[in-house]
């Protein structure tokens, strides 16, 4: 099976967030980067244990500019057969949606599978509108995911409960927690990493349709408040009249 | 022991000088240890058990032997990447980096200095992968810091030699599966040999009730009348140059693993003072604390710029032993402090295994003394300046 997992280039989950240019950038001064964690530990996984049960490749590939390659490199060390970079800015859901799209067209990839979201803007764009442009069926928020014989089979956890689906190939596939387990890369595999391919494919200029006003974060949580045992009229007067959640 | 929240600090953004492999080699370190070993290693050196399932995992994330070459199942990396990995294992435990020093830098590294290409295909990629367990016999009950006057001795009995004494002091000792022992010929001359677990004579018995590295196993190495085959001794290395060339390099590794100690004491004490509250605010807001803080990354800062620069000698072959001795003897001190400081910080809770201070703590009494003692590189320097040998 050849497969294909995008891979998305994210701060690391504890970086300060602080934004530039009135609001409208992120400040990426000493933010260290990681490979975005729904592609790694879900979609990445799963590929490369379907790939070395099965036989096949994967295949990652990110949107972004040269600073992506050392994380990039780490999905190679975890044991993806090539990389890819797509050499623009991932400015918007649709820019890299559709220059993912227009790499993947006729590579003759069986299946593509990619994280639920990014934990940095928490868009789930991308998968649904990569399939649309390649007129592939998409199911998001996979937790089980078996693939064989031109059929996938997977099961979609949501919060009201699990449903079964089976999807013939080609499909874009969206990973949420579950469906396999982080793995650490070893030595072997950060040394094989060095000679892998990452091809650099020039963009083929898609021109984004969106531009952010202004970034906000979220309101400061409030301080905690103690409330004595003994007094629980009080902590019903508070939840009731500061929470406003009784 | 509470969830590992380490976060790396690097107040001088000397990442910048680090290549992208060598931060892929330390977050893989990183994670590895924050999976396998946080969640266990107090208990471990709670109960001074010797976490030997770990051994496959040091092998696979390049731990054992780091600069070996491929072609003898090393990983082939340079000094830097050596220097990054004790570091991110000794952030959690000096015992668990002592495991991987000696078998690194006292078994592979003489083997491969030192042994001849049928020795070295015997054992290297299986000391590599951590199959083998490998220990190292310099120290005797009545000889440390002069380890000249070794009595440990060896006679020639034709194809094989006859190896009588007991060394001491031995890391790894209970569970090697092979020993490299430094004995002196019927000459009175240093040489080194590989003793087999299995040989007659031969035994490890544990060390018991020590209050530090606790989680790394510690032993005897009793040779009597012990026939160890020609073919295990080093064919070529005299005198006390061989054990000393390894020890520069497990020092070098044990100026940054201390770091990595200091480094884990300063997060945790950084952490707990934003968030334990005393008269009515974070503790880090108070000027004593902000000193302890302020003094524990200053010197942290400076310990880094050390290694780093010692490792860049290090890779062009021009760091002298002396220059090791320096980064040794600052870096355990530095974290030595650190730790102490970082204690205090943390009032009660720092006496309790919830946090990992304490046995840093107590680890780094055997860092400071083990592999030179504070002392001992302090007359290395003072030699080193002076021309003067104080030693005697
Ligand atoms: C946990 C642990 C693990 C170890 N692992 C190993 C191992 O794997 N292999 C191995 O071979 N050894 C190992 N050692 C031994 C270690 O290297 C020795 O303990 C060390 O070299 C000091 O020797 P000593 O304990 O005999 O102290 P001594 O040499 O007796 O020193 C006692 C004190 O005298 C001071 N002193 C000695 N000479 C002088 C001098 N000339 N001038 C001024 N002061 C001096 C020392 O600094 C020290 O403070 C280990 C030790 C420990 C504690």
């Amino acid at each position: 099976m050849k497969i294909l997992v995008p891979i998305s280039v994210v701060p690391d989950t504890t970086s300060k967030i602080a934004f530039t240019d009135g609001d409208t950038k992120f400040n990426e001064d000493g933010i260290q980067w990681i490979v975005n964690p729904y592609d790694e530990w879900y979609a990445l996984v799963r590929a490369l244990e379907i790939t070395e049960k099965d036989g096949g490749t994967v295949t990652v590939i990110s949107v972004g500019d040269a600073t992506a390659e050392p994380v990039i490199r780490k999905a190679l060390a975890l044991g993806a057969t090539d990389a890819v970079r797509v050499d623009t800015k991932p400015t918007e859901s649709y820019v890299v949606a559709k220059e993912l799209a227009n790499y993947a067209k006729d590579k003759g990839f069986d299946l593509i599978l990619l994280g639920k979201e990014t934990i940095s803007y928490n868009g789930s764009e991308v998968g649904g509108m990569m399939a649309e442009f390649l007129g592939f069926p998409f199911i998001s928020l996979a937790s089980k995911l078996d693939a064989n014989g031109g059929v996938a089979t997977l099961d979609r956890s949501t919060e009201t409960g699990t449903e079964v689906v089976e999807v013939k190939l080609p499909a874009v596939i969206s990973a949420a927690k579950g469906m396999a387990e982080q793995r650490i890369p070893n030595m072997r595999g950060i040394m094989a990493a060095r000679t892998k391919p990452l091809t650099v494919v020039p963009a083929s200029g898609v021109q984004g349709k969106t531009s952010t006003v202004k970034f906000g974060l979220p309101a400061a949580k409030s301080s905690l408040k103690l409330v004595d045992p003994e007094n629980m009229d009080e902590l019903v007067r508070l939840l009731h009249e500061e929470a406003k959640s009784i | 022991m509470a969830e590992d929240r380490y976060q790396h600090h690097d107040y001088y953004l000397i990442d910048e000088l680090l290549t992208d492999e060598h931060k892929l080699i330390r977050d893989t370190a990183r994670a590895w240890v924050k999976k396998e070993v946080s969640p266990i290693i107090e208990d471990y050196a709670q109960r001074a058990q010797f976490p030997r399932h770990l051994l496959q995992g040091l092998g696979e994330i390049g731990a054992f032997g780091p600069y070996i070459p491929q072609e003898y199942g090393g990983p082939g990396l340079d000094q830097i990447s050596y220097g990054i990995l004790m570091q991110e294992l000794e952030r959690c435990d000096s015992g668990l980096r002592s495991t991987a020093s000696v078998q690194s830098s006292l078994v592979m590294f003489p083997i491969f200095s030192y042994a001849t290409e049928a020795q070295k295909q015997k054992w290297l990629p299986r000391l590599a992968t951590g199959e083998l367990l490998g220990c190292f016999g310099l120290t005797e009950p009545d000889h440390g810091s002069d380890p000249s006057s070794m009595v440990t001795n060896f006679k020639d009995a034709g194809d094989h030699v006859i190896l009588n004494g007991a060394k001491m002091w031995i890391s790894n000792a209970p569970y090697a599966d092979i020993a490299v022992v430094w004995a002196k010929d019927e000459q009175g001359v240093i040489r080194g040999m590989v003793v087999e677990r299995g040989m007659e004579g031969f035994t490890t018995p544990e060390t018991h009730g020590k209050w530090s590295l606790r989680a790394s196993a510690t032993g005897e190495l009793v040779f009597d009348n012990v026939k160890v085959p020609k073919s295990n001794l080093f064919p070529d290395i005299r005198g006390l140059k061989g054990p000393l060339s390894c020890l520069n390099s497990a020092r070098y590794g044990i100026a940054w693993g201390a770091l990595g100690a200091a480094l884990d004491c300063y997060d945790t004490a950084l952490r707990y003072s934003k968030e334990r509250i005393q008269f009515g605010r974070p503790i880090g807001g108070f000027q004593l604390q902000q000193k302890k803080l302020a003094e524990m990354i200053t010197e942290i800062t400076k310990a880094q710029l050390l290694v780093w620069r010692l490792g860049v000698l290090k890779n062009e072959h021009r760091a002298t032993p002396q220059q090791i001795s320096m980064a040794k003897r600052n870096n355990v001190e530095i974290a030595l402090r650190t730790a102490r400081e970082a204690r205090q910080m943390l009032g009660g809770m720092g006496i309790t295994g919830e946090y990992p201070i304490m046995r840093h703590m107590m680890n780094l009494e055997s860092v400071v003394t083990y592999e030179g003692t504070h002392d001992i590189h302090l007359l290395i320097t003072g030699m080193d300046v002076t021309g003067f040998n104080a030693f005697i």
